[in-house]
């Protein structure tokens, strides 16, 4: 079998990375294991250079399994820039929590990302299952990483069992799959499932149970109950992890096995997406409005974000390529915006957790007479995850609504239209507490410069991106396999 | 002249976010330097608005000053921008009435303080509002009419009233409960064109947008819906009252002088013009809401202790009345529906004004607390008179021209329209000015007539200031200028809205071609 070792330059890379980062670790002395972060953090850069190496290229190796194209390339981009925001924003918080072993936590977020890049290019049901596991494992280890604390072994233990019981679903829908039509390449699954008419009920079975683990893996209802805890118990930085991150790697297997795969199959699960969408984003907003804490705010917002993203699987076409086109577009583009929203509202949030050891809504009062910058800031991340203009949230949102009225979604819209006025009202709860409230503590929050840039870069990206809209529009357009 | 006639409306947009910017960048507690950049970006977005004023031409009914730049191709969205007869009057008066604002905040930023963050927001908002008047693409006027609600919402929520928290999350709220369904209207007209586009002037084209009737009116149900929660056209008008007492003087005055009236310039520019068929069948709908909200308006305000609350309570009426006017259909109609615009902008924002420095000396909007305000302060008394009498409208001051005007219109509506229903209406419109009247008088005598309480007897208060005058004599100039002088609106706003009236016959009448032949089908 040939290799083109080209095609798999950035994961070679940053195996080495993960590797070397693990061995370095165990011969540094106790008070030197803070190098950790440079080596992780310029680790990722080199692998970020390698994937922009490959832009613009068409590779594929390891028969048909690996494939490099832009919508890879661009997947990985993001994959490696919100894991340096979150490095960024794990260096002040490990700063902070002593007990958390540096060389592991960077190791093991390390292999995650790994996982990641492999799932942007995978076009086998085998490798997607491989990568997918090979993101979750970590991260199971990194949810319960703070060992000396009994929400973070709940976190853990949550996320492992739920995570072993969806995968293991969806294992046997692809099993069932491999079934049907002797093959897991998804581009000779989708020729051996084109005219078939015989298959319906094992194919309704097997697209359930694959269901069941990119939904575990997007947070999507009915399989999002692991989320709050786990994100709650977690270190932050971590769940800004999982919740960036991975869910964006669970949409990318998502789209890779229902576009290449079972495109044919569209008019059967086009349904399922449009009701779990739709129950995915009302549940997270309305359980949202009733939270206290911000961790489990965000934990619900990011729910029901999944859901946004969710909908527009719904209006799918298994024969109008150009509408397919489009939705993945629009994923696309409110992915890459959510990546920046998201790991800012969490890395905000550590900023002000890591001085005051609080979490609670209620104690960000007065933050704006604090510290102006971090509440215009976390103000600016909430604003855009509501889709308000000038922030890019507002393009997102936009994308999403014109691929459902394109797909004649317009039930769709509207529900979500009602969702975007519900969501408003909690998130403007916490913008509220931090500029209208008073609070007696009237002490800035000191902020470390690593997660100050953090915050600052991916605030500046949402605001620009907000008015130029098509900074990200490009690279979405470009994230096609059509 | 070349520069303004090529960029001259964008810089009167970007000129106030680029002085936000520069604000935000000063170190705190530089609060003159901060109040001088304040004071330079909307003074010079003011000059630029003069100056396109001055090299715009008058009597042309189309847009002038084009600008098409490519935006966001991934939507097909462009940056189009130009002004018309209709929009130019509605930017001068936003550029204006934001730089008075300044002058104002010079002279006092409320409580608690923070000049910095109050200035940018401000601006911020100008920006906002000056873009929705200039905007000839449905997203990007989506974006600026949007952008004001981040801003207008920390102005009520942190420099506002005792129950500002309540009145700023409402007015958020419902808003964007209104802006999404407009949202989705423009995307279904994005769809339903062909070619597909977000051009607002392509749109207005015959043979462009191609509907179903029934589509059509769901469609412009849903941009009705976001422009009259703007405007406020009763029942939607809720929020006001509460956003309006509530908000600081500076937020009153923008939001009655110019926010509103981006729901009814929403209404001319986009649900009319683009779809003139199911306008038409709304017309006697908003006729009849029009006359409510104009009757609704005057008994409340006879209700109000509070004159603050009563002030935002005679907006729901005035705005009434321009609605009703715009309902016509009619040149005249979206005439009044123009004048009026400006002239509340400018009475109302007046009034506003005086409410807060009223507030200022004597701590409370209530009415009988105020009693022998002409005897304690007899200039701010005699300011507040004058405003007044503008806005129950006496004929000679601003407030007369766009209710009179808009009463004659609805005697004749375009044809097509019922003119039972819109008679109805002028005939309880009439009857509302004469409550208007009422009310205006009443509060009168009970604020600057009466006897001096026993509260303040032995206090002094500062009549009005120098500062105060600064901020106020250009309005009180344009209250009694347009009175006497309607033409200076008139002459640049009837082509424009006969062009306006022309695009409903002539579009109409074409729809109702393509319902026959799909009949015929």
């Amino acid at each position: 079998m040939d290799v083109n070792f080209e095609a798999l330059l950035p994961e070679l890379l940053l195996t080495l990375v993960a590797c070397g980062v693990m061995t370095i670790d165990l011969f540094l002395p106790k008070e030197k294991r803070g190098l950790a972060f440079p080596l992780a953090f310029i680790g990722v850069l080199a692998t970020l250079a390698a994937v922009l190496n490959l832009y613009g290229q068409n590779l594929t190796t390891l028969d048909g399994m690996f494939v490099v194209d832009r919508f890879a390339v661009i997947f990985k981009i993001i994959f490696c820039v919100a894991a340096l925001l979150v490095f960024a924003v794990s260096q002040a918080y490990l700063n902070d929590d002593k007990d958390v072993p540096h060389g592991e936590y960077y190791t093991m977020m390390l292999f995650s990302l790994l996982g990641m890049l492999t799932i942007a290019s995978s076009r086998d049901l085998i490798a997607i299952f491989v990568a997918l596991e090979m993101i979750s494992l970590p991260a199971f280890i990194l949810a319960g990483i703070r060992k000396y604390d009994i929400r973070s072994n709940e976190a853990a233990l949550k996320f492992f069992l739920f995570g072993v019981l969806s995968t293991a679903l969806m294992l046997f829908g692809m099993s069932l799959f491999y079934g049907l039509t002797g093959a897991t390449n998804l581009a000779d699954i989708s020729a051996g499932l084109a005219g078939r008419t015989d298959i319906d009920e094992v194919a309704l079975l097997a697209i359930l149970f694959l269901i069941v683990g990119f939904g575990f893996k997007v947070s999507a209802f009915p399989f999002q109950w692991w989320v709050p805890d786990t994100y709650e118990g977690a270190p932050i930085p971590v769940a800004a992890f999982l919740s960036v991150a991975s869910k964006t790697a669970g949409f990318v297997g998502l789209f890779q096995v229902m576009f290449l795969g079972l495109g044919e199959l569209a008019d059967m699960w086009r349904p399922m997406f449009a009701v779990i969408g739709i129950v995915t984003m009302t549940f997270g907003n309305l359980v949202a409005i009733q939270q206290k804490q911000i961790v489990r705010l965000l934990a619900y917002s990011s729910i029901a974000q999944a859901g946004y993203m969710l909908v527009p699987l719904g209006v799918a076409s298994a024969t109008d390529g150009a509408l397919n086109t489009q939705i993945i577009f629009s994923v696309v583009a409110y992915l890459l915006v959510y990546a920046f929203m998201e790991t800012g509202a969490f890395a905000a949030a550590t900023a002000f957790g890591r001085k005051t050891g609080k979490y609670l809504i209620e104690d960000y009062a007065g933050l704006f007479g604090r510290s102006p910058a971090l509440a215009v800031a976390m103000a600016a991340f909430l604003f855009s995850l509501a889709g308000i203009p000038p922030f890019a949230g507002w393009w997102a949102k936009f994308v999403i609504f014109k691929t459902l009225i394109e797909g004649d979604g317009l039930v769709l819209a509207v529900i979500m239209a009602l969702n975007t006025v519900i969501a408003m009202f909690f998130y403007l709860a916490v913008v509220k507490k931090m500029f209208v409230d008073k609070s007696e503590d009237t002490a800035a929050i000191a902020m470390p410069r690593s997660l100050a840039g953090a915050i600052g870069i991916a605030a500046i990206v949402i605001t620009v991106g907000g008015f130029l809209p098509n900074l990200f529009g490009q690279l979405a357009e470009n994230a096609n396999f059509f | 002249m070349n520069l303004v006639e090529e960029w001259g409306i964008t810089l009167a947009v970007f000129l106030p976010l680029l002085g936000a910017i520069v604000i935000v960048l000063t170190p705190k507690g530089m609060e003159s330097i901060q109040k001088v950049l304040a004071l330079a970006a909307t003074g010079a977005a003011l000059l630029v608005g003069l100056a396109l004023t001055f090299a715009f031409e008058h009597g042309e009914p189309g847009m002038q000053f084009e600008k098409s730049l490519s935006w966001i191709p991934s939507i097909d969205s462009n940056y189009h921008v130009g002004i018309d007869g209709i929009s130019l009057p509605l930017l001068v008066l936003s550029v204006l009435v934001c730089f008075l604002c300044i002058i104002y905040a010079c002279w006092h930023i409320p409580e608690p303080g923070n000049a910095k963050a109050f200035l940018a927001l401000i601006l911020l908002l100008e920006t906002g509002m000056n873009g929705s008047f200039i905007a000839l693409d449905l997203v990007l006027f989506f974006v600026f009419w949007e952008l004001v609600l981040v801003p207008m919402y920390f102005l009520i929520g942190i420099w506002g009233g005792e129950n500002r928290q309540y009145a700023s999350i409402k007015f958020f709220l419902y808003t964007l409960f209104g802006s999404v369904f407009m949202l989705l209207g423009f995307l279904a007209l994005y769809f339903q064109s062909d070619p597909h586009t977000f051009d607002m002037l392509l749109l207005q084209e015959s043979g462009v947008l191609d509907i179903p009737a029934g589509l059509a009116s769901l469609i412009f149900g849903g941009l009705a819906l976001g422009f009259a929660v703007k405007v406020p056209m009763w029942p939607f008008h809720t929020w006001l009252p509460d956003a309006h007492t509530q908000a600081p003087t500076i937020g009153s005055v923008l939001l009655a002088a110019v926010l509103l009236k981006m729901g009814t310039y929403g209404f001319m520019r986009i649900a009319i013009p683009i779809l003139p068929g199911p306008a038409m069948q709304f017309a006697p709908v908003i006729a009849v809401l029009a006359a409510i909200a104009i009757v609704y308006g005057a008994l409340c305000c006879l209700a109000q202790t509070n004159l603050k609350r009563m002030i935002a309570f005679s907006s729901v009426g005035h705005m009434g009345f321009v609605m009703l006017g715009i309902s016509t259909m009619t040149p005249e109609g979206f005439n009044a529906a123009v004048f009026g615009m400006v002239a509340h902008g400018v009475v109302t924002g007046m009034l506003f004004f005086l409410a807060g420095s009223i507030k200022e000396r004597y701590h409370t909007y209530e009415m009988p607390e105020l009693a022998g305000m002409g005897l304690k302060i007899p200039k701010m008394a005699g300011l507040l008179a004058f405003c007044a009498i503008a806005s129950l409208g006496l004929p000679g001051l601003a407030g007369f021209w766009g209710e009179v005007m808009a009463l004659l219109a609805s005697y004749q509506p375009l044809e097509g329209l019922d003119p039972t229903i819109f008679r109805g209406a002028m005939v309880v419109g009439a009857i509302g000015t004469v409550l208007t009247a009422g009310y205006f008088l009443w509060m009168l005598q009970r604020v600057n007539m009466g006897k001096i309480s026993e509260k303040w007897k032995k206090v002094k208060l500062a009549d009005v200031e120098t500062l105060e005058y600064a901020a106020w004599l250009p309005l009180l100039a344009l209250i009694l200028v347009l009175g006497l002088y309607p033409r200076l609106i008139m002459d640049t706003t009837t082509s424009s809205v006969t062009a306006l009236t022309e695009t409903i016959t002539g579009r109409s009448s074409g729809d109702d071609a393509h319902v026959a032949q799909v009949t015929d089908h």
